[in-house]
């Protein structure tokens, strides 16, 4: 099973009730794909950067999930047939997640095992040399 | 007692407004959005994921008609201009960042 992020738009002139609907529809494809769902935000309603169709606003809903290369087929086969949904995008993430883990594991331990040489450290991995002092133009002259 | 300050001479030196700190190549006017380099923001945060969703840390690394802004003006290392090139891509592409911005 895989992490997928999908983020998706929906038209801003869809009521509040609609709404609920389609999120609580779209949550039932993943579901009855295979999929199991671990957060549903609704982010809000946006301006968006450029004019999508002829709108220039929507609703962002984004939805968490865990699944198979066929969940999200069937979800962005129904976001795609869906008039109401403007543009989605599909992301998988568990492969991130588990770099920053490995990077945040890490750093843990880098932390741990030598938790006073920081300063010192610091100091000599900044990799530049100390700054040349900046020569003043002198322009007046 | 100070000397006092020399005021630069009127139709002075073009590029002559406030000081700015870091070098810089010498000579020629320096643009006024001249940005001080620095340590990759990303790196200095421990930032691990650029997240696309996140639109104010992203947008402070695309100049004012939506362009990647390069590593030499932002200070970004390698593996993280990477990352942000990538997520900047993907929230153009839902429409949270501007592709081309209008003037």
């Amino acid at each position: 099973m895989r992490k997928y992020e999908v983020i998706f738009i929906v038209r801003p002139d869809v009521e509040e009730e609609d709404l609920n609907k389609l999120v609580a529809q779209m949550e039932g494809v993943v579901a009855g794909a295979g999929g199991k769902l671990e957060k549903t935000e609704k982010m809000g309603r946006r301006r968006l950067a450029y004019r999508v169709g002829r709108h220039q606003e929507g609703f962002y809903v984004l939805f968490l999930f865990e699944g198979t290369g066929d969940t999200v087929k069937e979800l962005e086969r129904r976001l795609g047939v869906t008039d109401a949904v403007v543009k989605f995008l599909s992301v998988r993430i568990d492969e991130e997640l588990k770099r920053a883990d490995k990077l945040k594991a890490l750093r843990v331990a880098r932390e741990a095992k030598r938790p006073k040489a920081k300063a010192s450290a610091s100091g000599a991995s900044s990799g530049t040399p100390p700054a040349q002092p900046v020569e003043e133009q002198q322009v007046q002259g | 007692m100070p000397a006092p300050r020399q005021h630069s001479r009127p139709g002075g030196r073009p590029g002559g407004g406030p000081r700015r700190e870091g070098g810089g190549p010498p000579g020629g006017p320096r643009k006024q959005y001249f940005r001080r380099r620095r340590v990759c923001k990303f790196c200095e945060e421990h930032i691990d994921v650029i997240d696309y969703k996140d639109v104010k840390l992203i947008g402070q690394f695309v100049a004012e008609r939506g362009k990647i802004l390069p590593r030499r003006l932002t200070g970004t290392c390698s593996s993280h201009q990477h990352e942000l090139t990538t997520a900047i891509k993907r929230a153009r592409n839902i429409a949270l960042l501007p592709f081309a911005a209008e003037v």
